[in-house]
């Protein structure tokens, strides 16, 4: 009796609530508008109508142009310039001498034969972990999207489970899996519980390696499957059925089906996956810190540390191992969109 | 392998009994959930523990604790343990000190008599106990109130930013025919593609330049104009009817009165998209702060956690709770927003 009456009394209140918060923010709001306001039909009666479209792209143009444009154009400066100086006007000109230093090597594939040994290394360390970061990303969220296509009970919630842990901050990820995977931390105790032999896996040069790899795929995965679900649901139903009237099997219609339907779905998780993928910075940088030695240690890490946390900063070479980062991501993208062809459209209205 | 196991997972459902395959998938599912959320789980009980328990090896699940209990006599709290006694019986006596193997137990209803007992015979008396102490501590003694004050500061600002400018810019782009429209838009495109990290070193200039080094104005300005949301909303503003825009022009609205009375309004769905992504991004953002923010007093929740992480030996008990406090506002909104978030993501394809 009591319980029917007071849920929608609950609800009255708390929209009463909401309304009383909701009421000085509006009001702030409009205020705020209307005070700009004054000042945009001011500008209008001046300009006119059709020139008032530049009044409004202004702000984000200059933010645009201040943070983006510019830094692009001011990287080439300071990879060709040098000094441990910040200001563009302490620096002096230095030629290619910090891409000579970069690429001065015996041998290209032996990262302690080259003078800038730490870059090599990086580069080496992201080649490997770009492999199994876009592999293992690919192949889970493609399960998974296909999982939660089929109609299971609960699959929203399914969906939010994939999904929420990329909305947690890349550190938090990291100190959370640092404390799982510490010497005397839960799986340990798993692994001794099952009469293994505990391993401390962020002092091993392999484990490092697996967990950061791991982990990424962990924070990321719910992302990229939603991308495939959406390519997965776009499909028509009808396409099934006929294949399957055709007598096709479940692994064919999978194969000639699914498969080259979801083409262009699958093509922006690589590619989206794999420019995520080569930054990788944060989830590294707090739990292992590069280490142990340099296994870990990827190319954004090398950037940072160059430029911003050696004593002194050199912001040359940091700008030009940018320069080089930049180059290889735009190079390996365009490989990718031409390999994949998709050019191409898959059209299935 | 894969030719068996496929068919089950694509055969069609529908059928009354349960399949293999729903056994494989509810498998995967089940995997999946406890994979996904155990971390989470597991560092939500284990911010509760108090020090000692989270040095225990191997960990129990639950935060529990040693029982203590104040005697009169002795000036700290002693550790309540289970004692089995010479005549047999079982009792609960509090540890006054230990020798080697021996340790000396006083009654707790009548203190003044001490028994000697063999430690083997004794076991600590644990309680579920839950160390608040955790997440008060560090909140008052360390600067973690700071950091949080911080990122809340910088997170809503630069959403608020963030929305204005964008939605303003998307609003030219997709509603007025104007010379260089098409130039605009195809520059925010292109640098859709350029990582954040080659912008880096000049983009430190340009602060350093601008006086912005270790303050939060430098977090928050220079990524507010971000190409992904002028795209996501001018697809958005896109599909309204342009009708709408020449009816109120003819009644006499302004230009800007169109903007914010009839656009803005209109747009509200992607708008909440777009700023939960802002908001969850900027809460989370970490490796442009690190650079920028140079003092405590100004630091973030992330950079707060990482340098916490290694200025003094680890304390776990404070860096679990204060990891638990910055996930938990991503988390109540994931909670309440789950479903408009996952399909706003699906269907523009933006990651924050």
């Amino acid at each position: 009796m009591s319980e029917i009456s007071v849920q929608p009394q609950i609800r009255r209140q708390t929209q009463k609530t909401v309304r009383l918060l909701t009421i000085p923010l509006t009001g702030l709001y409009a205020l705020l508008m209307n005070a700009i306001g004054l000042m945009m039909d001011f500008i209008q009666k001046r300009i006119g109508i059709r020139k008032m479209a530049y009044i409004f792209v202004l702000p984000n143009m200059l933010l645009f142009a201040t943070f983006s444009i510019l830094p692009i154009l001011g990287n080439f400066y300071y990879a060709f310039t040098g000094g441990t100086k910040v200001l563009p006007e302490n620096r002096y000109f230095a030629g290619a001498a910090n891409f000579e230093f970069i690429m001065q090597c015996n041998n290209y594939l032996d990262p302690s034969s080259c003078r800038a040994d730490l870059f090599w290394r990086g580069l080496y360390n992201t080649v490997s972990y770009v492999i199994f970061s876009v592999g293992g990303i690919l192949l889970f969220a493609l399960i998974t999207a296909i999982v939660l296509n089929q109609p299971i009970k609960g699959r929203g919630f399914f969906r939010g489970v994939f999904f929420y842990p990329t909305l947690l901050s890349s550190v938090v990820v990291a100190l959370l899996w640092k404390w799982i995977l510490q010497r005397e931390g839960l799986l340990n105790a798993g692994l001794t519980g099952l009469g293994l032999e505990p391993v401390n896996f962020l002092l091993s040069a392999e484990w490092s390696k697996f967990w950061v790899v791991f982990i990424g795929v962990w924070s990321n995965v719910g992302f990229y499957t939603l991308i495939i679900l959406a390519g997965l649901q776009a499909i028509p139903a009808t396409f099934y059925e006929a294949a399957k009237i055709d007598g096709a099997s479940s692994w064919a219609s999978f194969r000639y089906l699914t498969l080259p339907l979801l083409k262009p779905s699958l093509i922006v998780v690589f590619v989206l996956s794999f420019i995520r993928c080569v930054q990788v910075f944060d989830h590294v940088f707090v739990m292992t810190g590069g280490g142990p030695g340099t296994a870990t240690q990827y190319i954004v890490q090398y950037i940072y540390n160059t430029g911003f946390s050696s004593d002194p900063p050199n912001l040359g070479v940091a700008a030009a191992a940018s320069l080089i980062l930049g180059l290889i991501i735009l190079v390996l993208t365009l490989i990718q969109l031409r390999v994949t062809g998709s050019g191409e459209e898959t059209d299935y209205a | 392998m894969p030719d068996r196991i496929i068919p089950f997972l694509f055969r069609t459902r529908g059928h009354k009994q349960l399949h293999l395959t729903d056994f494989l998938m509810y498998f995967y599912l089940t995997l999946g959930t406890i994979l996904m959320f155990g971390p989470v789980v597991w560092g939500f009980v284990s911010s509760f523990k108090t020090q000692a328990e989270l040095e225990k090896y191997p960990p129990s699940f639950l935060p529990y604790a040693n029982k203590t209990i104040e005697i009169a006599g002795y000036d700290r709290p002693l550790s309540m343990y289970t004692v089995k006694l010479d005549d047999g019986s079982v009792a609960e006596l509090a540890q006054v000190r230990r020798v080697g193997i021996e340790a000396q137990f006083a009654d707790p209803t009548n203190p003044d008599e001490l028994i000697k007992v063999h430690v083997d015979q004794t076991e600590p008396l644990r309680s579920l106990t839950l160390q608040w102490e955790n997440y008060i501590l560090p909140l008052q003694r360390f600067e973690f109130f700071t950091f949080f004050k911080n990122s809340i500061i910088v997170t809503i600002l630069a959403t608020l930013i963030t929305l204005f400018v964008n939605s303003l810019a998307a609003f030219a782009l997709s509603k007025y025919e104007f010379k260089g429209r098409d130039l605009i838009f195809l520059l925010t495109i292109c640098t859709l593609m350029i990582p954040t990290t080659v912008t880096l070193v000049p983009n430190f200039l340009i602060i350093t330049k601008l006086g912005w080094v270790n303050s939060l104005v430098g977090v928050i300005i220079p990524a507010v104009a971000s190409p992904t949301s002028v795209f996501l909303l001018r697809q958005y503003m896109l599909t309204l009817p342009n009708e709408l825009l020449e009816a109120a022009r003819l009644d006499g609205a302004s230009e800007w009165r169109i903007y914010w009375q009839i656009v803005i309004p209109l747009s509200a769905p992607a708008i909440a998209v777009l700023a939960i992504f802002s908001v969850n991004w900027r809460w989370n953002d970490f490796l442009w702060p690190l650079i920028v923010l140079t003092h405590t007093e100004k630091f973030t929740i992330p950079i707060g956690l990482h340098l916490f992480q290694g200025d003094y030996q680890i304390e776990w008990q404070y860096l679990l709770a204060m990891s638990v406090l910055a996930l938990l506002p991503i988390t109540l909104i994931f909670a309440f927003l789950q479903k408009y978030i996952t399909t706003g993501i699906a269907s523009t394809g933006v990651k924050m």
